[in-house]
């Protein structure tokens, strides 16, 4: 396993993260993130394969809401934070990828 | 390797593509559940009401929000599950599916990865061809899992209304949260010619189980039942999966079949070429009966999936599955081998009707009061004429079962006869108002009055004494001509077996 | 005013006698947040007017004998992570510049039923991301014991602002120390409750498997309080206790009695030692002799996977918040940001350049190792890796707690160290949180109890005991042991020995 990033590696990253980086960021993250990886690479192989992951502190399950209508916002509250609106819905700039 | 050309596709001939490609088909439909409220919040999960009335902190994806699981569509995802035959999970979780888009207020959908509540399941599909040899056909289940759906954008300025070329969307997170069940089926292979065909009844059939499960209207022309249809081809008989492509925007059952039987042909155009298929997204287009490719993605989408944190694990007692299981309705398999038997129809007789779409249409008809032949004499006859014609579902139409027992009980009656009953499935599809009240207002009733029927006898007679005389003669076919005569003057309201008795009584 | 050196309970019975009112009270800590917060700078927003309109509230409805809680017309400060209706909510950050949310926290809503006036929202790292509130996208908060020191994070304005007397106490939230370092390094006490022992609806999500929200207090007692407020079960937080609370404040009575007899108390090897402050050791072994004093039997006890849990946690914790993160981007609320010579900036365009503005480099750090850790081809050696070594450590805890009811160690390494020491340096601020990380991976309760000051400096450290997931009461009886047996020792609490802050009157 790697464990340094490279800075294409992390530029890569951060499209994925849809955050611009300049290249003063990139030179400045890059070998931070890889000291950082290095020593969490240190988990590597301490726990063999048997042992289960743990995704949850505590061993609840079939925690559920029944099926009844509750309060919601009203129109005023939903866009109250947003950015720009119209006709009551978020005005969001061109969209370019397809929808999944 | 080279990519297609989109502004010039070859197209095979589909018998060609045959000779030389087996296909392999597979689909992902998307059910949209009927609960009172969405899959992670308490919102209303109803259709239409007015933009961003319908929404909370959780389907919002406000800051802090947290989900909490709908228990009523946890209940209807194991009775699809189970109506597929499918093993339903003990023990399963939610995961994130992350990537950026604005219509999903977090920017991951909660949904569920390699942990589905419902997988390895079957639909036994039944196609019925012209060629008079229907057949059953085993499409595989590979799962069924929950997820929520996202908010809706229109898009401003641009031409078409459509994505491409708009200047900016506006979005309603209405939408954002309501339940899906998502079925996938494993790769569908040995359909050959009738993959198109295999497609589509598996959409049709699958939507009248969903539908006889009561979880949702299952509506394609509403978006509450949604099919991507994936397809690949490869060089016939290698036993091979070819690279796929997949297919959205199919938005009826004929354009589930139509979208198969084009790409089943473009393919067999690029692999012909020596070019490869490239693996991408495409969009069916209904009015040119055409697929144009999806803008390219500039990665493969790396979703990053992982257990979401903030919802504990799904782990269905066997004792709640087995409650589940006896909620369903009755097997389609058994319902159809049933009402076959009930109504005494052939193996072709069933399989057409089947095949047709129309056997809930036969059954609602039969409940109303007409008898299985007459009811399938019209769903499958006049009115799947009529829907071929308009380019609609015979569901469609505006004509209702109930409508058909109607017009049926009118002939049976008397009072009009088959031709007349045409006229009044006019004034059905024009939405004139009831069959009686059609057969009123247009002036169709069958004449009865005897005295009337007499006297337009007398009078056909009387104006063709050659005819008459032949009918003396004891010539009695040629009291059709008569029986024609009466008719023209009746404007066909008239029973004709009743006229050609009277004139064989006046005629000796 | 001497009122504002006041306990939370021993101002609750002020209240309850007449001696006070909320008004006055409430009048008092906003007037001492004017006096030092300039210099503090422990909060992000102070809300006058709510606060002193609550506080009128409480004195009616104390008039008309409908009290609605023991704490009611008792001054509080929440986090700036936390949901408040009405309040800007930033996390510390830009991004979130002048959000106000539509909707209160759980936890808020129930302090506000509880009759608890909120006087504004305090500091933070930039959305919990650190150890010295140094993140934070709005200035440092200043540690009240020496201004030119960090008081932790990320919640050192929470922590200075009860450390100052600004608010008697204060709501924080523990991701992996969050609390209970700033309390180690102000000299105040931190809780970081039982995971799903109390609601996090509302609370800005770090890393959901380990956030909780705490209290925020001088006393262990004031901790136990506001505990019972905020603790229980919460329809709207799936991961939420389903049982009632232990009894914290009856706990606390009981320890505060001092005997401890028949307690066995595991002094963790993996949780001192190279790396730790020699006078923050001493203060701790000193209150490990006092509760043996006090009838405690004490065992050493190995905890082996510990040494793997900052590893650990440097990866659930991106992994889980860089998709949690990932919903800002400037379409529905906070900050938006044009990027520079484009003509028709696409949505995407305007999220990148969006959340370049608004992240610090923090936080852009943990979304990109996040997002590494989660990526495929990467997912089983990291964050898949990491979950397993997750269940060893638990299994650490469950083996160590056979041997022992409770688990001590030093809160932090050391004690607050200058601001701007380590800001540059993530490896070494990531050392702050190695004793306080355990918990949070496993779940498990956890208290940081002022345990004197260290010699080299003068500055407090901590003291940290741990119990079992659900025996939080245990924590808050052993706690008030401690402090009830080191206020004996030293006369009078910890925090007198603060210096005397520009304009403050004792």
């Amino acid at each position: 396993m790697p464990e340094s990033l490279s800075r294409d590696e992390v530029a890569h990253l951060a499209v994925l993260a849809r955050i611009d980086m300049s290249e003063a960021e990139l030179d400045h993250l890059a070998p931070q993130l890889s000291v950082i990886l290095e020593s969490v690479a240190s988990i590597q192989g301490v726990a063999s394969a048997d042992v289960p992951p743990t995704s949850h502190a505590l061993p609840l399950t079939n925690v559920f809401r029944e099926d009844v209508v509750e309060a919601c916002l009203t129109p005023e509250q939903a866009l109250s934070g947003a950015p720009a609106q119209e006709q009551q819905r978020f005005s969001v700039p061109r969209i370019l990828g397809d929808e999944q | 390797m080279t990519t297609t050309a989109d502004n010039r596709e070859t197209l095979v001939p589909f018998d060609e593509v045959l000779e030389r490609y087996d296909p392999a088909l597979g689909l992902e439909v998307h059910v949209e559940l009927n609960t009172a409220t969405k899959m992670f919040c308490g919102c209303p999960a109803a259709f239409g009401g007015e933009p961003n009335t319908h929404v909370c902190p959780t389907c919002l994806g406000l800051p802090g929000s947290m989900p909490a699981v709908n228990r009523k569509a946890v209940e209807s995802a194991i009775r699809i599950g189970l109506a597929l035959n499918c093993e339903i999970a003990e023990w399963c979780r939610f995961a994130r599916k992350n990537y950026f888009y604005p219509d999903m207020p977090k920017n991951f959908q909660t949904s569920q990865y390699d942990e589905p509540i419902a997988y390895e399941g079957f639909m036994d599909v039944t196609l019925s061809d012209e060629g008079g040899d229907g057949e059953t056909f085993r499409v595989e289940i590979e799962r069924a899992h929950m997820e929520e759906d996202t908010g809706k954008s229109t898009h401003v300025g641009g031409l078409t209304g459509r994505i491409h070329g708009a200047d900016y969307s506006l979005v309603d997170y209405n939408r954002a949260g309501i339940p899906l069940i998502e079925i996938v089926t494993k790769p569908i292979v040995g359909a050959g010619e009738k993959a198109p065909a295999v497609a589509r009844a598996y959409v049709s059939q699958l939507r009248d189980l969903i539908v006889a499960l009561g979880v949702s209207e299952a509506r394609m022309d509403q978006g509450n039942l949604r099919a991507d249809v994936n397809l690949s081809l490869a060089p016939k008989g290698s036993g091979v999966l070819g690279t796929r492509t997949e297919t959205k925007n199919v938005n009826s059952f004929r354009s589930v079949e139509r979208a198969v039987r084009y790409e089943m042909q473009r393919h067999a155009g690029v692999l012909d070429g020596g070019d490869s298929i490239l693996q991408e997204t495409r969009h069916w287009h209904e009015d040119t009966g055409i697929t144009t490719s999806g803008r390219e993605k500039s990665d493969a989408e790396d979703y990053r999936y992982f257990p979401e944190p903030d919802l504990v694990p799904i782990a269905p007692s066997r004792e709640w599955v087995e409650e589940l299981r006896g909620t369903l309705p009755e097997n389609p398999t058994e319902k159809r081998a049933r009402l076959q038997s009930d109504w005494g129809f052939t193996d072709l007789e069933m399989r057409d009707t089947v095949g047709a779409g129309a056997l809930r249409l036969v059954e609602e008809t039969v409940a109303a009061g007409a008898a299985p032949q007459s009811a399938r004499k019209w769903w499958l006859g006049e009115l799947a004429r009529r829907a071929n014609d308009a380019g609609l579902e015979i569901a469609d139409l505006g004509v209702t079962p109930a409508d058909v027992a109607r017009v049926q009980a009118l002939v049976d009656e008397g009072a009009i006869n088959d031709k007349l009953a045409r006229q009044v499935f006019d004034g059905l599809y024009a939405g004139e108002g009831t069959p009686d009240e059609i057969v009123a207002a247009r002036g169709l009733a069958v004449v009865s009055d005897e005295g009337a029927l007499s006297a337009a006898v007398d009078a056909a007679i009387a104006a063709n004494p050659d005819v008459a005389d032949k009918i003396r003669e004891g010539k009695v076919a040629a009291a059709g001509a008569l029986i024609g005569a009466v008719m023209k003057e009746m404007k066909g309201q008239a029973d004709a077996a009743r006229v050609r008795e009277l004139i064989l009584e006046k005629l000796g | 005013m001497t009122d504002l050196r006041k306990t939370a309970a021993e101002l609750a019975d002020d209240l309850a006698s007449g001696a006070t009112t909320s008004v006055e009270l409430t009048q008092a800590a906003l007037d001492r947040i004017a006096e030092v917060d300039g210099a503090i700078h422990a909060f992000l927003h102070v809300d006058a007017e709510g606060a002193l309109e609550a506080a009128r509230a409480s004195d009616e409805r104390r008039a008309a004998g409908r009290t609605a809680s023991t704490l009611d017309g008792v001054p509080i400060a929440v986090k700036d992570v936390l949901a408040t209706k009405g309040l800007p909510t930033t996390c510390g950050s830009k991004i979130l510049e002048g959000w106000v949310p539509p909707y209160d926290a759980t936890v808020v809503a129930k302090v506000r039923a509880a009759g608890l006036p909120i006087l504004g929202k305090t500091n933070m790292d930039e959305f919990a991301m650190g150890s010295s509130t140094e993140h934070s996208a709005y200035g440092t908060t200043h540690n009240p014991w020496d201004l030119t020191r960090i008081p932790g994070g990320s919640g050192g304005g929470s922590a200075a602002a009860v450390a100052s007397f600004e608010a008697p106490i204060a709501l924080g939230t523990d991701t992996g120390g969050s609390i209970r370092q700033p309390g180690a390094v102000t000299g105040t006490v931190g809780v970081k409750p039982t995971y799903g022992g109390v609601s996090r609806y509302g609370l800005v999500a770090l890393a959901n498997s380990l956030d909780q929200v705490g209290p925020v207090t001088r006393t262990v007692l004031d901790s136990a309080l506001l505990h019972e407020v905020i603790g229980g079960h919460d329809p709207k937080d799936s991961t939420s206790i389903d049982q009632p609370l232990p009894a914290l404040v009856e706990a606390v009575r009981q320890g505060a009695s001092g005997d401890l007899a028949g307690l066995r108390i595991g002094v963790v090897t993996e949780l001192g030692g190279e790396g730790y402050q020699a006078g923050v050791l001493a203060r701790f072994h000193e209150s490990v002799e006092l509760l043996t004093k006090a009838g405690a039997e004490v065992v050493e006890v190995s905890c082996p996977h510990f040494v793997h849990a900052l590893a650990t946690y440097y990866l659930i914790l991106p992994a889980e918040a860089s998709s949690n993160l990932a919903r800002f981007d400037a379409m529905r609320y906070g900050l938006r940001v044009l990027p520079e010579g484009l003509d028709a900036p696409s949505a995407e365009d305007v999220m990148r350049a969006t959340r370049d503005a608004g992240f610090g480099d923090e936080v852009k750090r943990r979304i990109i190792l996040g997002t590494y850790a989660l990526s495929s081809g990467y997912y089983d050696a990291y964050y898949g890796q990491a979950q397993k070594v997750r269940t060893l450590i638990s299994q650490d805890f469950a083996s160590a707690f056979e041997q022992a009811d409770v688990l001590v160690s030093p809160t932090a390494p050391t004690t607050a160290f200058p601001i701007g020491d380590k800001v540059d340096d993530p490896m070494a601020m990531y050392l702050n949180d190695l004793a306080t990380i355990p918990a949070n991976l496993a779940g498990v309760p956890g208290i940081s109890v002022p345990s004197g000051l260290a010699d080299e400096d003068g500055l407090p450290a901590g003291f940290q005991i741990l119990a079992p997931a659900l025996a939080d009461d245990r924590v808050y009886r052993v706690g008030a042991a401690l402090e009830a047996l080191l206020l004996e020792q030293w006369g009078a609490p910890l925090l007198d020995k603060a210096p005397a802050l520009d304009g403050a009157s004792r």
